[in-house]
């Protein structure tokens, strides 16, 4: 039988993957181990960033805005599924199981993605925190020895520029545009402020990363880069961070909470986006 | 629509045929044009196409690749078409005729030359805190030709497009964006 045109291309989608077949044969098992976690707590952000960008979708507080955002996801979604399908190939899994078929406490997403989407100001506030840390994160592998990772980043770092681009004028817009969004905005941060190091929570094998060449700097290296980025450009737009109102607890990277057990809010934003999976387990479509 | 003739060479049969494999978001401008086609390998008995997303979640991806895939049938028995990350695409590499055709149907040509991507160049310079941030792409207009243009949504209605508004001409455009 003879499949149509519209059928081969749904089969032939789902089978190949968009990630080139790579060589795993010279990771030793320790530092597979430890770049399949790399790659998924870094797939988990974007993936968990995009679905909380998405939920602006029609209710952004101007139009610009609902386009700009729904693109933000799409790109992060995007990112996240090259990466889950490079975990795939690395583990011998299947990237939307990987993606949609874990189990609500089996996410590893950042802290910093644990807070519900709150007010515009708060998704801004959240999203310059995160974009400027993933910034430093990506550069931290732009030369890594895992060349299809060294060659994704290449490119996932160029549109991130443009994602850095425009939060960073949003932040600007709400710190200086009067009373109110002032306001929002500390507040924001205020809340934020103590997961801001969270995309750097260290990984069980971050020593096998960094002996490989995988990882060009320790995680805790990249938090305090992160850390002097952040605070210089908040002191450039007069939020203190010492003695302010921005200051609760300092940020830190370590908790007990890093990576591991997620918030109420996560638990409802898995329901959201794991409802269509879950409702008819291996369908394609 | 047809196999190739045998007086030319296969490579260059392939190349010509690719041209009629038009992005399917922006349609006025062909895959080759468009710089998405890295390589084409000929051998006997098959044909390789290495192509290069613009973008990682180009939802346009998988729709190229099946459409290079039908319009190489017949021109060897093992034909298949693969994305690759082994170099990032660039808006450098839409060619002059691609950038023609997309400023004759009101889309801005991303400008030719690589933007200062001074934050993300190799030189290590994107760990200083104030140099993050790369300078503003360029906006070409593509009804005066303006570089008098401002950046009005870094994000439009695909992910590879932006909004820019000429203040030479006074009028809004979309640019295929400078990456």
């Amino acid at each position: 039988m003879t499949a149509t045109p519209a059928e081969r291309r749904v089969t032939r989608a789902s089978a190949v993957p968009d990630v080139p077949a790579f060589d795993t044969a010279g990771l030793d098992a320790p530092v597979r181990e430890a770049l399949a976690e790399l790659l998924l707590t870094m797939a988990d952000d974007e993936f968990v960033l995009g679905f909380w960008d998405s939920e602006w979708t029609g209710i952004a507080p101007m139009l610009e805005e609902d386009v700009a955002f729904s693109s933000l996801a799409q790109d992060e979604l995007g990112h996240a599924r090259v990466l889950y399908e490079m975990l795939a190939q690395l583990t011998g899994g299947d990237a939307d199981a990987i993606a949609f078929g874990r189990p609500v406490d089996g996410y590893r997403h950042c802290r910093l993605l644990d807070h519900p989407r709150t007010d515009w100001a708060f998704s801004v506030a959240r999203r310059w925190l995160y974009d400027t840390a993933d910034a430093v994160r990506l550069g931290a592998l732009r030369r890594s020895s895992f060349a299809p990772l060294a060659e994704v980043v290449a490119k996932i770092r160029r549109e991130e520029t443009y994602h850095l681009m425009h939060m960073d004028v949003w932040l600007r817009r709400l710190a200086g545009g009067g009373e109110e969004p002032r306001r929002r905005l500390e507040d924001a941060l205020a809340k934020l402020w103590p997961d801001a190091l969270s995309p750097f929570a260290p990984l069980a094998g971050e020593h096998a990363l960094l002996e490989a060449g995988i990882l060009g700097q320790p995680m805790a290296e990249l938090a305090e880069r992160h850390l002097a980025q952040a605070t210089a450009t908040l002191a450039g737009l007069g939020i203190a961070l010492a003695g302010g109102r921005v200051t609760g607890s300092p940020p830190s990277t370590v908790d007990g909470r890093d990576r591991a057990v997620p918030a109420e809010s996560f638990r409802w934003l898995w329901n959201e986006f794991t409802m269509v999976h879950r409702s008819e387990e291996g369908a394609t479509w | 629509m047809s196999a190739p003739i045998s007086a030319v060479p296969l490579e260059q049969a392939v190349w010509a045929a690719l041209a009629d494999v038009h992005d399917p978001e922006i349609p006025v401008i062909s895959v080759v044009d468009l710089g998405v086609v890295r390589r084409v390998e000929v051998a006997p008995g098959r044909v390789r196409v290495e192509l290069l997303p613009t973008f990682v979640g180009c939802p346009a991806v998988d729709l190229m690749r099946s459409a290079v895939e039908e319009r190489l049938q017949g021109f060897a028995p093992d034909v298949e078409a693969t994305v690759t990350f082994a170099e990032p695409w660039t808006s450098e590499r839409i060619t002059p005729e691609g950038r023609r055709r997309l400023r004759e149907s009101g889309f801005g040509p991303p400008p030719p030359e690589r933007p200062e991507l001074s934050a993300l160049d190799p030189a290590g310079s994107d760990t200083q805190p104030d140099r993050l941030l790369p300078l503003l792409p360029v906006g070409e207009c593509p009804y005066c030709g303006s570089r008098a243009t401002t950046l009005e949504n870094g994000f439009g209605p695909t992910l590879c497009r932006a909004i820019y508004h000429c203040t030479a001409c006074r009028q809004p455009f979309e640019q295929f964006k400078q990456v």
